[in-house]
């Protein structure tokens, strides 16, 4: 990146290395946040431990050992120390190992890593976005609980871990244990990381690069895994209440290092944040390029040219838009092709419907005419008639005045 | 905690003449979340710490732009704000060369560090701009480069195997130079200030201010203040994009009565009352340029530099570039497609 700069000296103080201060008050003014994923079976303590990790209430209404399938609940607090606000989300496994057949067990926890990952990448792939104020649901880091059998991880355990250990950053924890002696726990974890290694499973590694920090990294990549014990409840030691489990042959400080690994976990988990984050952004850019190019996009065209996302994002839109628009002239056509068939339909009964009533009219008027017509015939016969019988008696009339003059009148003496 | 700069010799020199800008208290404590009930120490802030440590490891890109007509004092000035060359002034033209036809373009790129902050800083010059007869147009070859710039970051942001850190070079603020004519803005200024002030962060300063006295300066800059308002040109700090009443109530003073930044340049040092300062020798005294009696010199670099350096950035990637590229995305909005520049257009040092 600074190739071809040359590197200047400075005359006297500019003052941009106020920069990193400038950056740090935008990050504190925006504040942090940070997604743990906890999976371990019903009762490891998983709660127990976020608690007792952050000094804030985790807990959950008990859940059954009788769900059908793992379910994953997420809880979000917001945390402040000094400055520093912290939106910390605790996604936790609902039901893990507790069905009878465990074959998709870790489907469902991977999907949700997935889940988060692309609705990050719509986010980005929108045209006006704010990823300026997204609020990242990303699993930074995934506490993976192992029970504390003493003997070694169980299938469950490499199959799970397996699944995600190319999704997240897996830290592995043995859960409840204060059950499991000293000695019994050295061997345990000794047992542990070789499985885990001849598994070819990646866990999450403290970075050693930087000096500052590489020394303590490397010891406390031995302490790996953690052997932590959580409590929501506090005794009192002393003058004060502090979180530990109380028996009646002793009580386990939850915060005190040579009871249990749970403060270097929380050390370890705080100091590295960053790096957590950082690793997260890897997996996420992996992510995002398998799917990708499972969508068909390419880097390079096939004339070896580079393709740009962008243009391929232009053709299948245009594509799709093409493919919508015959689809909506389809729809038209088809439409259209029913309006027609519907109206004709509708013609036909019409007609059909209105033919008797028609006909019956019309026969109607016709013998309303053909009886006018012989009605008529009828007038015409009587009237002619009539005037018979008038020259008649016309006639009559006229020979009876005749008759009456020329007839003497004979009387008989 | 709260960790200041780091102060050199040269600082304890200066701050007789020049007041450090007051520390901005970090942000206080706010009244506890009904969640969070922290007894004991858990580790959370360390994160700050963490952060500081790869910000300083990977370093910090800054890009600045100097448009402004030639003799106006541009490299002058960065290079005292930089302290150091980091602009070669240009000698003027000379009979036998030609005025540039257009507007060119310059991008020089140094490291400098400072307090173990590593910095690559780019400056762009424009020369040419405002120089020909028909200055039409002119700041069009400007505007090009800076879309360039968010064209290569988007290729860049939209690959399926991408880099890590993608390299920036965005324009993150443009110092426009304004002539102390002392009677209100050109219409060139105008003109161009209008187009790019939607682009890239526009910071208007007056060059050459020594040629005006304490009242026509103040009545200048009202003036020039009040036209960009009548012409609705927003210059940095935009007020649409204050974030808080805290920064509203810092920019506010800022915009209404600092800016635009009278300035005087110098890379020349001269005595005065025993110490050495950086100014300009004339026959009726030395102008001191880091004198706020004098110039609003280091009001300008206090500003730039020192407290909202890593704003101008973000106001750059977070709004200019996202705007640069919903544009693009929605079909080209009317944005010709793009040729991008390669390296070797961009002169480097010798």
């Amino acid at each position: 990146q600074n190739v071809g700069c040359r590197t200047l000296s400075l005359s006297a103080h500019v003052g941009f290395d106020s920069l990193p201060d400038q950056l740090l008050r935008k990050s504190i003014k925006h504040g942090f946040c940070f997604n743990i994923l906890c999976i371990g079976e019903t009762g490891i303590g998983k709660s127990a431990l976020m608690s007792s990790l952050f000094n804030t209430n985790f807990q959950d209404s008990p859940s059954t050992h009788f769900l059908s399938s793992v379910r994953l609940r997420a809880q979000t607090r917001e945390l402040q120390e000094s400055n520093v606000l912290l939106k910390l989300t605790v996604v936790k496994t609902v039901g893990f190992g507790d069905q009878v057949n465990k074959a998709d067990t870790y489907q469902p926890i991977v999907d949700y890593i997935d889940a988060q990952f692309e609705a990050y990448l719509e986010e980005e792939l929108k045209v006006i976005r704010s990823l300026f104020s997204y609020h990242d649901t990303r699993i930074h880091v995934c506490l993976y609980f192992i029970s504390p059998t003493g003997r070694s991880l169980k299938t469950i355990d490499l199959l799970t871990m397996r699944s995600l250990d190319s999704k997240v950053n897996i830290i592995p924890v043995i859960g409840k244990a204060d059950s499991i002696s000293k000695a019994e726990l050295q061997e345990f974890k000794k047992k542990i990381m070789s499985e885990l290694v001849s598994n070819g499973i990646r866990i999450y590694q403290f970075p050693t690069d930087d000096e500052t920090v590489s020394e303590i990294n490397t010891i406390t990549n031995g302490y790996l895994p953690f052997a932590v014990v959580g409590s929501m409840e506090k005794v009192k030691i002393g003058n004060q209440m502090v979180r530990a489990r109380q028996y009646p042959w002793g009580i386990v400080k939850v915060e005190n290092e040579s009871h249990c690994d749970t403060i270097k976990l929380r050390r370890m988990l705080c100091t590295n944040m960053e790096d957590l984050k950082e690793k997260t952004r890897a997996y996420y850019e992996s992510y995002r390029r398998c799917r990708l190019e499972k969508l068909g996009c390419r880097d390079i065209g096939p004339e070896n040219k580079p393709v740009s996302l962008q243009e391929v994002i232009e053709a299948k839109r245009l594509e799709f838009c093409l493919e919508m628009e015959r689809k909506e002239e389809e729809i038209k056509q088809r439409f259209f092709q029913r309006v027609n068939e519907k109206s004709a339909m509708l013609e036909e009964a019409e007609l059909q419907a209105s033919m008797p009533v028609l006909t019956k009219y019309e026969r109607l008027l016709l013998m309303h005419q053909e009886e006018e017509l012989k009605l008529e015939e009828k007038k015409k016969f009587l009237e002619a008639e009539i005037a018979e019988l008038i020259e008649k008696k016309a006639f009559t009339v006229s020979i009876q005045s005749q008759v009456s003059v020329s007839t003497p009148v004979v009387s008989l003496k | 905690p709260h960790a200041g700069p780091v102060e050199s010799k040269n600082e304890a020199a200066m701050s007789e003449l020049v007041p450090e800008p007051r520390q901005k208290p970090v942000v206080p404590m706010k009244p506890m979340g009904i969640n969070a009930s922290l007894l004991g120490y858990i580790g959370i802030d360390t994160i700050i710490e963490q952060m500081r440590k790869k910000t300083m490891k990977t370093g910090f890109d800054f890009n600045i732009m100097v448009v402004g007509q030639s003799g106006l004092g541009k490299s002058t000035l960065v290079n005292t704000l930089f302290k150091s060359q980091v602009s070669r002034k240009s000698s003027g033209w000379n009979r036998e060369e030609k005025i540039p036809k257009t507007v060119e373009i310059k991008a020089i790129g140094h490291v400098i560090e400072e307090g173990g902050v590593k910095m690559k800083l780019t400056v762009i010059d424009t020369p040419g701009f405002g120089d020909q007869i028909n200055n039409e147009n002119c700041w069009e070859p400007i505007e090009k480069y800076i879309n360039e710039q968010y064209e290569k970051f988007l290729k860049e942001e939209v690959n399926i195997a991408r880099k890590k850190r993608i390299p920036d070079t965005r324009v993150h603020c443009c110092l426009y130079f304004i002539s102390p004519t002392g009677h209100s803005l050109r219409p060139l200024d105008l003109e161009f200030m209008k187009h790019l002030s939607k682009v890239v962060n526009i910071i208007p300063v007056i060059a050459k201010a020594d040629t005006m006295t304490l009242e026509e300066k103040t009545e200048f800059k009202q003036r020039v203040r009040k036209e960009l308002e009548v012409n609705g040109i927003e210059f940095y700090p935009q007020k649409e994009f204050d974030e808080d009443l805290e920064d509203k109530t810092e920019n506010d003073k800022i915009r209404q009565e600092s800016m635009p930044f009278a300035v005087v340049g110098s890379d020349k040092e001269y005595q005065v009352n025993g110490k050495r300062v950086l100014g300009r020798k004339t026959p009726w005294g030395i102008i001191e340029v880091e004198n706020l009696n004098h110039c609003e010199f280091a009001l300008l670099r206090d500003f730039v530099i020192r407290t909202h350096l890593q704003d101008l950035k973000e106001v750059t990637h977070n709004i200019h570039y996202e705007t640069y590229r919903a544009k693009r995305l929605n079909g080209n909005g009317g944005l010709p497609p793009m040729t991008v520049e390669t390296e070797e257009n961009h002169e480097s040092n010798l």
